[in-house]
């Protein structure tokens, strides 16, 4: 794909300025030209690339090259540092509670994101360590959803909590509750329906589940193919219902993901997991200096930068 | 109710904010056309397209530029009414794409769909892998009012692909629909179980007319552009599904698509019931795309 060539591109943008010792504001204001289409080709909000090459420009200009590196290198260097600090240095853990406090976690996200699948995944991780996890089906609207969660929850030896498709999501949520209490479990995981963010009384459902049931962390289910619209999604669904953090899917395929980088920007909540495939262990911890890279399309730079 | 909010809302200032077309109103059209998920490439084919004729044809008025750049998009992505021949004839429709788009969802509305035109329809529960999309399918077989083929967990998808050709031959359907399971397009031996799909249905099923869908999610990126040329890599693609058009990303890849692929959309979906699938009409869907002119009856028609 054309992407792959950034560096190539970038190189030979300052091939003739090889000999320079200073970045001057023209040098970099042609070389972000490249940068901005590297990034729009992986979807990151057009927005949120006009605010990030500005601030890139401002520290770019009159830095001196450091030593080893080409002008191309040194700016590729400064937005990769950009791009990671504004990712988050860290990889960040699911907020759960120690020895038998009972942490809620709650599933949201658009249709087909990974929901259901990814609660499967989480509840297998958390038993894993020990934990006593609850998976709760709290989508009475898709076909079939309540047996998929059931056919997941049975893999992972993982009970599921249902009350049918009859009963409303916020009455299963807090039945559910009761019945970990009752059976000693400590981790809740509820699945919810997939809804468009426009979807008002389908938002409200969340709102509700979180005004009734003492939700600890609510978790936003990206798919990472999403487009321009990712953030409109990410800030509505911070708005109207609130999240605590985001699990980005279908990582294993070959977008970009730079959907990743316009919700971190807007909603800065930290991205959790990522979500490597359809089985129930692809789920992983997520690195934001390699998504960086991912998302300019760059790999082995990076490491030849590293190394001076 | 659903507010419509377009990503693409600067798209009517534009045009009567500016007096002059200069450099400043082509940057922020390409802007516009960049937040609408139609890519950097054939945003810069319609830039240019555009430039070329604005320059041929003296235009100098904004208002003028807009009508011809919406009448282009709306030329690029006509489709015609031969493209839906296999609505009149046997046939038989394969439906793929990558997971989570809606591809058994838009199987079950297409079905219910050549039902009430008074087909008999048969469903291949061709995704034996997903948990519970036999189940999934099965209650749209019921929605629908057809029958149904498969739908074993675990079982091998070509063979039920065979036992389904077999049945819609013995039944004498008018129409096989194969729903198959999600496969992201670079995985390449779930890409080659679907190649091999395809070939049975050319050598099994030579009497029913194979027409080739692609869903894509009309939320999708850029990704959606490799994702429809893998695809076609393994099958002869006729069409795309385009479905989650209920939501306000208006499914501007498919202006990419069309002019780098050159794959019609042939149909939208515009919700999660039987009913919300529609034939792509070129003109609504670039005019919800801007935003323009009709804006004033969708919002009065768009409480659900
Ligand atoms: N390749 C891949 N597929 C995934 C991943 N996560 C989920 N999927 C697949 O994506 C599709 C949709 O997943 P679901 O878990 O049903 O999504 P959902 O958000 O619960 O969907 P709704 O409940 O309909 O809104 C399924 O085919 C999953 O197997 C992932 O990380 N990689
Ligand atoms: N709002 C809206 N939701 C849709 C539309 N089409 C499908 N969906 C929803 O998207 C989700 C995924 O749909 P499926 O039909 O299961 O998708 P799929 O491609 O078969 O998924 P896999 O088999 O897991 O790959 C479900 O929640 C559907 O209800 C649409 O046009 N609009
Ligand atoms: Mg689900
Ligand atoms: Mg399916």
């Amino acid at each position: 794909m054309a992407f792959e060539s950034l560096t190539e591109k970038l190189q030979n943008v300052f091939k003739k300025l090889r000999s320079k010792g200073r970045l001057t504001e023209e040098d970099v204001k042609i070389a972000l030209k490249e940068v901005k289409m590297a990034l729009l080709e992986a979807d990151v909000n057009f927005k949120v690339v006009k605010q990030f090459t500005k601030s890139v420009q401002e520290r770019a200009v009159g830095q001196d090259v450091m030593n080893g590196l080409n002008p191309g290198q040194m700016v590729i260097k400064i937005v990769n540092d950009e791009l990671v600090s504004l990712m988050g240095s860290e990889t960040t853990e699911l907020p759960i509670k120690p020895g038998n406090d009972m942490t809620v976690i709650m599933m949201a996200g658009l249709q087909g994101a990974g929901k259901t699948t990814t609660a499967a995944k989480l509840a297998g991780k958390l038993k894993a360590k020990g934990k006593r996890p609850l998976l709760v089906a709290c989508d009475v609207y898709r076909p079939a959803a309540i047996t998929q969660l059931q056919v997941n929850g049975e893999k992972q030896g993982v009970e599921v909590f249902s009350m049918g498709d009859k009963q409303k999501p916020v009455d299963i949520a807090k039945a559910a509750i009761g019945h970990a209490k009752e059976h000693q479990q400590n981790v809740v995981i509820i699945d919810t329906a997939g809804r468009l963010h426009i979807d008002e009384n389908m938002m409200q459902e969340l709102a509700d589940i979180k005004e009734n049931v003492q939700v600890d962390a609510t978790v936003l289910v990206v798919d990472a193919m999403t487009g321009q619209d990712a953030v409109n999604v990410a800030k509505t669904f911070t708005d109207k219902v609130g999240i605590d953090g985001v699990i980005l899917t279908k990582m294993d395929g070959d977008t970009r993901g730079g959907a990743a980088l316009s919700i971190k920007a807007v909603t800065g909540k930290p991205i959790l997991y990522v979500g490597m495939g359809e089985k129930l262990t692809d789920l992983e911890q997520f690195y934001p200096d390699r998504m960086a890279s991912r998302i300019l399309g760059m790999g082995d730079v990076m490491s030849l930068i590293e190394k001076v | 109710t659903k507010t419509r909010d377009n990503i693409v809302k600067g798209f009517d200032s534009l045009f009567s904010g500016y007096s002059s077309i200069d450099d400043d109103f082509y940057e922020e059209l390409e802007e516009i056309l960049i937040m609408g998920d139609i890519g950097i490439n054939a945003t810069t084919a319609i830039l240019e397209n555009l430039k070329t004729q604005v320059e041929e044809k003296h235009i100098k008025d904004p208002m003028e530029c807009k009508e011809l750049l919406i009448d282009s998009i709306k030329e690029q992505m006509y489709v015609d009414s031969t493209d839906y021949e296999f609505e009149n004839r046997k046939s038989v429709i394969l439906v793929i794409g990558v997971n989570g788009v809606g591809k058994t969802t838009s199987v079950g509305k297409l079905a219910g769909k050549l039902k009430d035109q008074g087909k008999r329809v048969i469903l291949a529960a061709a995704d034996t892998f997903r948990a519970a999309a036999g189940e999934q399918l099965t209650q749209w077989a019921n929605r629908a009012g057809v029958d149904i083929i498969g739908g074993q967990s675990g079982a091998d998808p070509a063979s039920v692909v065979y036992d389904a050709v077999a049945a819609a031959k013995a039944r004498n359907a008018d129409v096989l629909i194969c729903d198959t399971a999600g496969r992201l397009h670079n995985k390449k031996n779930l890409m080659e179980e679907l190649r091999k799909i395809y070939r049975i249905l050319e050598k099994e099923y030579p009497e029913a007319y194979l027409e080739t869908l692609v869903v894509l999610d009309g939320t999708t990126g850029q990704n959606a552009l490799v994702q429809a040329r893998q695809f076609a890599e393994v099958a002869n693609v006729n069409g795309i599904i385009l479905t989650k058009l209920d939501g306000t990303a208006k499914g501007g890849i498919a202006v990419a698509i069309q002019s780098e692929l050159d794959i019609p959309v042939k149909y939208i979906g515009v919700g999660e019931s039987i009913d919300d699938l529609q034939k792509f009409d070129a003109n609504e869907f670039v005019n919800a795309l801007f935003n323009v002119d009709e804006r004033a009856r969708s919002n009065g028609e768009d409480n659900e």
